[in-house]
């Protein structure tokens, strides 16, 4: 099938055709074909044009939509949740469409009996555009030269590299410490286990956490969202006999 | 008045890129509005369409000089303007839309017109018939649209926007929306009717 949307300025366009000049039986437009043609044109063109398959989509659910209505009997249409609305505002936006319409036919009516209209254009004469430099300005184009250096010293300074350091945080090192101190106390929090340690090895230090955990050396729980982070050794011993009493 | 004040309205008028109304020209003119009137009414005769090649005309809501219609082909060529193209038709729905409704921002047309607007928008921009009006304070303070002086000109409505006709007038046939409402409906009666027919019949089969 052939599917031509050009003659029409829009989904509106063509909705309000279809329900005011009755042009068309809207039972009978096979939705799935004008699909399978669209996906086609889609294919043959290489690349989607995504303003116009927008279009296309509102297009397709409105009709999707309207077909709905059509198979379903007055009383089921009436029991779809929202649909007195839905069809309310359709209407009234069809509505609306169709003066934007008229008034769109009135400006093109306009225009085609009054002629082409040629006229002086430019910023108004009246009103000459209102002078760059202000009247202290000297206008000594040494004054010029220097504001230039000005804006080209600043701008030289703006450009200055920022040196950073490249930190080298020891993480097995970090590892050894968060094993250590949890062995040696069975129990403790991450912040007691990060004391004394800076941010970036503070955050290394997680990491490490988190690798004992997944080795199974370490267990840990949190109850809440930002609050202290317990962690025990996971073969400690009084781990162990709670397991035992739990099995 | 005298002749001489005639002839600096005429020079006012010919030097001015904008429509201008009475009182700036009497401001400019250092006249009474009163002369300025009778020197427009004077001017109104010797620049009458078939009289002379610039035609004085009433437009937005002021006076204006432009070329006589028998002058417009050589002007536009002189213009370069030949080339344009005329409006499409979703270029005029919005213009429509924004000369009635404006100032009105982009999602704004588009919801009424139930399609993108960016390019009828930008090609608007671009012939100079509606120009950017400040931002609405609707979420994400979308740009506003509003038709321009040179629209009232090219269209030419004697006093600007007020020379549109009123929606109502546009047509008898219009249909409101509990009409498009009950046309929709009518169908979809129809329809289930055409549809549900067959179904005792199959059954009878």
């Amino acid at each position: 099938m052939e599917l031509d949307l050009e003659p029409f300025a829009g989904p509106f366009d063509l909705l309000l055709a279809l329900v005011l000049r009755d042009a068309l039986d809207l039972g009978e437009v096979p939705v799935a074909d004008v699909c399978l043609a669209y996906l086609a044109e889609i294919d043959a063109a290489g690349e989607i044009d995504l303003e116009s398959a927008s279009e296309f989509l509102v297009l397709v659910a409105t009709l999707l939509e309207l077909k709905i209505r059509l198979l379903l009997t007055p009383e089921l249409v009436e029991e779809l949740p929202d649909a007195q609305e839905a069809a309310e505002e359709l209407a009234a936006r069809l509505a609306e469409y169709a003066r934007v319409q008229a008034a769109a036919r009135w400006l093109e009516e306009r225009l085609a009996a009054t002629g082409p209209r040629l006229f002086r254009e430019g910023p108004p004469a009246l009103r000459p555009p209102r002078p760059i430099l202000d009247d202290t300005a000297t206008g000594d184009p040494a004054d010029l030269a220097a504001a230039l250096a000005l804006v080209m010293e600043r701008a030289r300074e703006e450009a200055e590299p920022i040196r950073m350091l490249r930190r080298r945080i020891p993480l097995l090192r970090l590892l050894d410490h968060v094993r250590r101190v949890v062995r040696t106390r069975g129990s403790c929090t991450f912040d007691e286990a990060v004391a004394g340690l800076d941010r970036g090895e503070q955050a290394a230090a997680f990491w490490a956490v988190l690798d004992l955990i997944r080795a199974g050396e370490v267990r840990a729980r949190q109850t809440e969202p930002f609050g202290p982070i317990r962690m025990r050794a996971a073969g400690h011993a009084a781990h162990d006999r709670e397991r035992g009493a739990a099995a | 008045m005298t002749d001489q004040d005639t002839r600096v309205v005429e020079a006012l008028l010919f030097l001015a890129s904008e429509p201008l109304d009475e009182r700036a020209l009497a401001e400019a003119a250092g006249l009474g509005e009163a002369d300025v009137e009778e020197a427009i009414e004077e001017l109104l005769e010797r620049h009458a369409p078939g009289a002379s090649g610039v035609v004085l005309e009433r437009v937005a809501q002021g006076w204006a000089l432009r070329a006589a219609d028998e002058a417009a082909l050589a002007c536009a060529r002189l213009l370069d303007r030949l080339a344009q193209r005329p409006l499409s038709r979703a270029a005029l729905e919005t213009l429509a839309v924004v000369a009635y409704a404006g100032p009105v921002s982009r999602p704004e047309i588009a919801r009424i017109r139930g399609v993108a607007a960016d390019n009828p928008v930008q090609s608007l921009l671009e012939r100079g018939l509606i120009e950017e009006a400040g931002r609405s304070d609707r979420p994400g303070q979308p740009l506003l649209y509003r038709t321009t002086t040179r629209f009232e000109r090219v269209f030419s409505l004697e006093e600007g926007r007020h020379s549109l006709p009123r929606i109502e007038e546009l047509g008898e046939d219009l249909p409101s929306a509990d009409e498009v409402r009950s046309r929709l409906e009518a169908m979809a009666v129809q329809e289930a009717v055409s549809i549900e027919e067959p179904g005792p019949a199959a059954e009878s089969a």
